[in-house]
C-alpha cells in the first residue's frame, strides 16, 4: 500500500492568491469583493492566528480553505495536493452553534465516525474517551439545549477532533462565551493541540487572544478587498498559559507593536460599519 | 398603589407585586397538578351539558323563544337521547361496522397523504429546479377548493372506500407537504456545513441533517391532518356511500333525527381526538430533544 506523502517542504495548507467576489443583493450588476489577491501558508503543526476588523471576510477565507466556498480566482493547496471539493484532511469548528441538536452529547461527538462507516462499539467507545478527554464525562446522553454554551463548544470540538484532522480550522470559536469561560477553553485548546500538533487556522478578532495562542499571528486589512497587510511570529516560550502570558513584557510589546498596525483598519472598519 | 390612567380616567390597580405572583402561581399550580386540571375540564364538560339538557327538556324551563316547548328539543337534540343512541350502537353493535370503514378510510388517507407529502416535499425541498417548475402547479392545486372534487373522486373510484381515501390524501397531502417543504429549507446552515465538514456524504446528510431537522415540523402539521384525514372520510361518505358514520348522519339529517346526527358527530370527535392523542404520543417520543419551556418549581 502506498501512501502519497506530501514533500518535507509542503505546507499544510495553502492559499494561493485567493480573490472572493459575492454579486450584491442590493444592486444588481455589482458585485462585493470580500478578500482580494490573499496569499496565507501554514506550515505542519503551525498554530496561525488571522486577526482583522469586523466583517474583514475572515470567514470567507476560512471556508475557502474548508471548501466550502468556491473562491472567484486563487488556488488552495492542501498537504501539497491541490483542492477538490470539501477539505477532507480538515476539522471546522464554527462560531455559530454547529451541533445537531436531535442529537446527544455522545451521539454529536461520534457523527464523524458514523458518517466514516466506524462500527457503532467502538464509535461510542471512542465518542466517551473525547468526551471524558473535553471535561463532559457524565454528560453523554444530554441534548444540546441541556448543555450551557461553554459544555456545548467542548463537545464541538471534541466532534473535530474525533476525526484527528491534520488541519484545523476555527473560526473565533470562543467569541460568544464570557471571559472566564473562554480563557480555560483556550488553555484547554492549547493542550490539546501541544499534545498532538496539528496546523491550526484560527480566525479571531481579539489580539490578545491571537497572541496568547498562536506561533504566528497574520493581521488582515478593512473590507473590502481584505488581505494581509503584516505578519508577526509570537516567540512566546509554550507552554503557555493564556492568563499568565498576557502579563509578560514581550507579550506586551508584541501586542502594541500588532496594535499599531491593526489601528487604522479597525478605524476604517468601523467607520465603514458606521456607514451602512 | 393606585394611580390614575391619563387614557381612561379609570383608577387603575397596577398588577405588580403580589398580584402578579399570586397569578404566576395559579396558572404554575394547574398545570403541575393533573388531577385537578382533569377535574375542571370535567366540570366544564359537565356544565355545557347540564345547559344543553336544561334548555331543551321540555317543561323544564318556561318556553322563551320557541312556542312550543318540544321545538327546543327538535332543533338542538337532546344529551340524554344523544347517549341512548350512542349507548344503542355500541352495545347493539349496529355502528362497528360503519366506524371501522370510517376509521379505515382515514388512517389510510392519513397514512398515505403524509407519506406522500413527505416524499414530494423532501424532493421538491432538495432540488431547486424541480420545485421552480412545480411552484405554480403546486400553489393552484393548493389554492382550488378541493372539497368540490368529492362528487368527481365517486364518479371515478365508485362509492366504495377508494374515493374517500383519495379524497382525504389530497386534503392531508398539502399539508404536510408545505411543512416539510419548510422544514427542510429551515435547516440551519451550520449544521449542515458541519455534517458536510465531519464528512456527510448527501444520503447521510437526507438522514442525518434534513429528515430529524424536518420532523418537529411534520408533527406540527400531523395533528392538522388527522383532522383532514376524517373531513376527508366524512365528507366522502356524506356525499355518496352506503357506509360509514357520514353515512348515517346522512341518513338521520333525512329523517329530521338531530339526536343521531349529533350522536354521529361526538362519536367521531372521540375518535378524532385519540388518533391526535396517538400522534402527540410518537411526537414527543421522537423530539425528545426539542427544548421544552422551563418551568421553576414552587417551593
Amino acid at each position: 500500500m502506498s501512501v502519497a506523502v506530501a514533500p518535507a517542504s509542503a505546507p499544510a495548507l495553502l492559499l494561493e492568491r485567493i480573490t472572493c467576489a459575492f454579486s450584491s443583493r442590493e444592486r444588481a450588476g455589482e458585485s462585493y469583493t470580500a478578500v482580494r489577491n490573499t496569499t496565507l501558508s501554514i506550515a505542519p503543526g503551525e498554530f496561525v492566528s488571522v486577526v482583522g476588523p469586523t466583517g474583514c471576510g475572515k470567514s470567507t477565507l476560512l471556508n475557502v480553505a474548508a471548501g466550502l466556498l468556491q473562491p472567484s480566482s486563487g488556488a488552495v493547496q492542501v498537504l501539497g495536493a491541490p483542492l477538490v471539493g470539501i477539505n477532507r484532511h480538515s476539522g471546522y469548528m464554527f462560531q455559530a452553534e454547529s451541533l445537531m441538536p436531535w442529537r446527544n452529547a455522545l451521539d454529536n461527538v461520534l457523527a464523524g465516525l458514523e458518517f466514516a462507516g466506524v462500527e457503532r462499539d467502538e464509535s461510542e467507545h471512542r465518542a466517551g474517551e473525547w468526551l471524558s478527554r473535553v471535561g463532559l464525562s457524565g454528560f453523554e446522553k444530554r441534548y444540546p439545549h441541556e448543555l450551557s454554551g461553554g459544555m456545548r463548544k467542548r463537545v464541538a470540538l471534541a466532534q473535530m477532533l474525533i476525526l484527528d484532522p491534520q488541519i484545523m480550522l476555527m473560526d473565533e470559536p470562543f467569541s460568544a462565551l464570557d471571559i472566564q469561560t473562554r480563557q480555560l477553553m483556550e488553555n484547554e485548546l492549547l493542550e490539546l493541540w501541544s499534545a498532538n500538533r496539528k496546523s491550526v487556522l484560527f480566525i479571531t478578532h481579539d489580539l490578545e487572544e491571537a497572541i496568547a495562542l498562536s506561533d504566528r499571528v497574520v493581521v488582515l486589512s478593512a473590507g473590502p478587498g481584505t488581505h494581509p497587510i503584516g505578519e508577526y511570529l509570537i516567540d512566546l516560550p509554550r507552554p503557555r498559559d493564556v492568563n499568565e502570558i498576557r502579563l509578560t513584557p514581550r507579550f506586551v510589546e508584541l501586542h502594541t507593536q500588532i496594535w499599531h498596525a491593526m489601528k487604522d483598519e479597525v478605524l476604517k472598519g468601523y467607520a465603514q460599519s458606521r456607514r451602512q | 398603589m393606585p394611580k390614575a390612567d391619563a387614557n381612561s380616567n379609570a383608577i387603575v390597580v397596577p398588577v405588580t407585586g403580589q398580584n402578579a405572583v399570586a397569578k404566576r402561581t395559579a396558572v404554575r399550580s394547574l398545570r403541575s397538578q393533573p388531577g385537578r386540571l382533569l377535574l375542571y375540564h370535567a366540570l366544564l364538560l359537565g356544565g355545557l351539558f347540564g345547559f344543553w339538557y336544561l334548555m331543551t327538556e321540555p317543561g323544564l324551563i318556561p318556553p322563551f323563544y320557541f312556542d312550543d316547548p318540544t321545538r327546543a328539543k327538535f332543533f338542538f337534540g337532546q344529551p340524554t337521547e344523544v347517549f341512548k343512541r350512542i349507548w344503542n350502537w355500541f352495545v347493539g353493535g349496529s355502528i362497528y361496522l360503519h366506524l371501522g370503514v370510517t376509521l379505515l378510510e382515514t388512517v389510510l388517507a392519513f397514512a398515505i397523504g403524509t407519506l406522500l407529502g413527505l416524499l414530494f416535499g423532501l424532493w421538491l425541498a432538495l432540488s431547486p429546479s424541480a420545485s421552480t417548475l412545480a411552484d405554480p402547479y403546486i400553489k393552484a392545486m393548493n389554492a382550488m377548493p378541493r372539497v368540490i372534487l368529492a362528487p368527481i373522486f365517486a364518479v371515478w373510484f365508485g362509492l366504495g372506500i377508494t374515493s374517500k381515501v383519495v379524497f382525504g390524501v389530497t386534503l392531508v397531502f398539502f399539508i404536510v407537504f408545505f411543512n416539510v417543504y419548510q422544514g427542510v429549507k429551515e435547516v440551519s446552515p451550520v449544521v449542515l456545513a458541519n455534517a458536510r465538514m465531519l464528512g456527510a456524504s448527501g444520503k447521510q446528510l437526507l438522514r442525518f441533517v434534513y429528515l430529524p431537522s424536518a420532523t418537529s415540523w411534520v408533527f406540527s402539521s400531523l395533528h392538522t391532518a388527522v383532522g383532514l384525514a376524517f373531513v376527508g372520510a366524512v365528507v366522502g361518505e356524506y356525499l355518496g356511500s352506503a357506509r360509514g358514520v357520514g353515512y348515517l348522519i346522512h341518513q338521520a339529517e333525512g329523517v329530521f333525527d338531530i339526536d343521531t346526527v349529533i350522536a354521529g358527530i361526538l362519536v367521531l370527535t372521540i375518535f378524532a381526538l385519540i388518533l391526535d392523542f396517538i400522534v402527540t404520543r410518537i411526537e414527543n417520543r421522537l423530539l425528545v430533544w426539542r427544548p421544552g419551556t422551563a418551568e421553576t418549581e414552587a417551593l
